[in-house]
């Protein structure tokens, strides 16, 4: 997928993330947890399987993580994705229909 | 040195007969000799104690650089005396290298904060240690480490001489000229002085402040005018709306009343439940719903409880009104209906820390206690307990009386919930030990209970009701599938906290922790 604009998923309340993605020449990604200590590197790797599994290769791309779990992680990242690609709600992959 | 806990404490800790954490019960039967206070004679007829301004008593009071003083914390984060001493002896009297002995540290000394960071502040012992001090401790800002002691550990250091106060600055709902001081009757009031009383006795100074001076005599009184060298009225001594932090209202939450529920089940399957119990709890959401599942109980039994102990909420206020509690012995007020129920009924009575819980003397009420529900940050499969340092290692909680209750009752059971957002608060091993494993014998959780192999007889009793439990390691497993298993924190090397166990040993160190770092 291409990061054509700026898009965000997710909350700042407690147990979920908020992910922005903007368009970039190059692939940044900036974590801020309150759960760094312990889970950091965990949290790096969740976003780097999920941008990887949907083919994004640039774009800067910010988790501001209030101790959510992988699952919603995932979650926020792909639907962040999706709405920067314009495919949200188009039977996007791993959209249900 | 590694300890009995398998932490291990730095030998240069271990000096002036500091030794490590053995096991618990390690110094029964010990001597001690007490250490006692300096007093003045006072042999002319006396009009009045009371002083202009806090200063004034400060100097009456001979305050001098590298001094110890002491407050207590009944009010809470509304208290306002401690950070007004403070900065009396900090701003306008410009001393230095002082050393604070206090019941505990939060949001309301924040100005501490400052003063450690200025190296003004150069030592503190407390029992809890949260919001900014907190902070400012674990980054390795104050000079010496802060020696974190429960609340029986504290009057246990005080009167082994570990402790010396210079003045004690104790706040008072009323007092009169002479000082005879109380929690109750005045503008502002916080209940029980049970972490005050011991100061007044022990510490070479004591200094009341209040905000509303009552003829003479004050009485009965929580703090005898014996023990009183001045007597300061402020316009304000602290906000009692900020005592409840949390609404101490029963819980609604249905995870929450099932494992209560659960907990009083435990109770009513152990043998020392029966008519003449005793039993303390806290005030977080389950812990406090226990009453309810507890009063069910013990109407069905046909059984009172002899004494409730410790935190007093108004919970129990209303157990012992219905007729289901003899005595509450109260060291401290969770809520105003509390602090105004106390002394309204004969049987709820004031206690100090050291009747409360000091292993030291010659026996303290918790040594009589039958079961305590506490809580925990973090329980490991060894059954150790945290309660001050958060899952980010910075010091952000209280021991308060966990270790002293757990040690003295016949049956301490942990209920938390088995993850709090991504923390695991069931997991290998915790952070730093404030309850030993060997203390805490029954874990009620949300995924199920979990007994101490140590106490069979518990596991027969849980077996014989139809209670299912099962074993620490299988719920700490399903914590981390649920959250996945944490890294372990980086720490320098330096130590910032020293937690001490109840008996003076030392039982675990906190280090300062590492700026994290994704390589």
């Amino acid at each position: 997928m291409i990061i054509e604009k700026n898009a965000i998923a997710g909350t700042l309340e407690s147990s979920d993330a908020q992910v922005t993605v903007e368009p970039a020449d190059h692939l940044e990604i900036n974590i801020q947890s309150s759960v760094i200590n312990q889970y950091g590197k965990q949290i790096r790797d969740t976003v780097r399987q999920t941008l990887d599994r949907l083919e994004v290769s640039d774009g800067i791309i910010t988790v501001v993580d209030k101790g959510a779990l992988d699952c919603t992680i995932k979650a926020r990242v792909e639907c962040a994705v999706f709405r920067a690609g314009n495919a949200s709600g188009q039977g996007s992959p791993g959209e249900e229909q | 040195m590694i300890n009995a806990v398998g932490r291990n404490i730095p030998d240069e800790l271990l000096v002036h007969g500091k030794e490590v954490y053995q096991g618990k019960n390690y110094m029964d039967g010990k001597q001690v000799r007490k250490a006692s206070p300096v007093t003045v004679r006072h042999e002319k007829p006396q009009e009045s104690k009371l002083c202009e301004t806090i200063r004034e008593a400060c100097e009456k009071c001979g305050a001098h650089d590298g001094m110890t003083f002491s407050f207590h914390t009944e009010f809470r984060d509304g208290d306002y005396v401690a950070a007004m001493v403070c900065k009396v002896l900090v701003e306008e009297m410009g001393l230095k290298d002082l050393h604070v002995a206090a019941t505990s540290l939060g949001t309301a000394q924040d100005i501490f904060a400052d003063y450690m960071e200025q190296g003004i502040i150069v030592e503190a012992q407390t029992s809890g240690v949260r919001g900014r001090i907190g902070e400012t401790i674990s980054n390795g800002k104050l000079q010496n480490p802060v020696i974190i002691r429960s609340h029986g550990g504290r009057p246990r250091a005080v009167e082994a001489g570990e402790v010396h106060i210079d003045i004690a600055f104790l706040a008072a709902a009323t007092s009169d000229c002479c000082g005879n001081a109380k929690g109750q009757g005045g503008k502002n009031n916080c209940g029980s002085m049970g972490f005050a009383n011991h100061d007044a006795k022990y510490a070479d100074h004591t200094v009341i402040i209040t905000d509303t001076l009552v003829p003479f005599p004050n009485l009965p009184s929580s703090i005898s005018c014996i023990d009183v060298d001045a007597v300061v009225v402020v316009d304000e001594i602290g906000d009692p709306k900020k005592i409840a932090t949390k609404e101490a209202r029963l819980t609604q939450d249905p995870r929450e009343l099932m494992m209560a529920k659960n907990v009083a089940n435990v109770i009513a399957a152990t043998p020392y439940f029966k008519d003449g119990f005793s039993f303390q709890t806290g005030v977080g959401g389950p812990s406090l719903a226990v009453n309810r599942f507890l009063e069910e109980h013990m109407e069905k039994a046909g059984i009172k409880m002899s004494f409730a102990l410790g935190g007093t909420s108004s919970a129990i206020c209303a157990l012992q009104d219905k007729g289901y509690v003899d005595y509450i012995l109260d060291t401290q007020d969770f809520d105003e209906g509390a602090a105004k129920h106390l002394f309204s009924n004969p049987h709820h009575i004031e206690i100090d820390l050291s009747e409360y819980a000091n292993a030291g003397n010659k026996g303290a009420y918790v040594n009589k206690l039958d079961y305590v529900v506490l809580s925990a940050l973090e329980i490991d499969t060894k059954f150790n307990v945290n309660v001050i340092t958060g899952s980010d290692g910075i010091l952000r909680g209280a021991p308060g009386g966990h270790p002293d209750t757990a040690a003295g009752s016949k049956c301490c059971i942990i209920v938390t919930p088995l993850i709090r957002g991504r923390m695991a608060t069931v997991c290998k091993d915790v952070v730093t030990v404030t309850t030993p494993g060997d203390c805490v014998d029954v874990l009620v959780t949300d995924y199920g209970i979990a007994v101490n192999p140590l106490r069979q007889d518990i596991i027969d009793c849980l077996d014989s009701a139809g209670i299912k439990h099962v074993s620490i390691e299988s719920l700490q497993e399903k914590a981390y599938d649920l959250v996945g298993e944490p890294e372990a924190l980086q720490f320098e090397d330096n130590v910032v906290a020293i937690v001490e166990a109840r008996d003076g040993t030392i039982l675990d160190v906190v280090r300062q922790i590492k700026p994290y770092s994704f390589d």
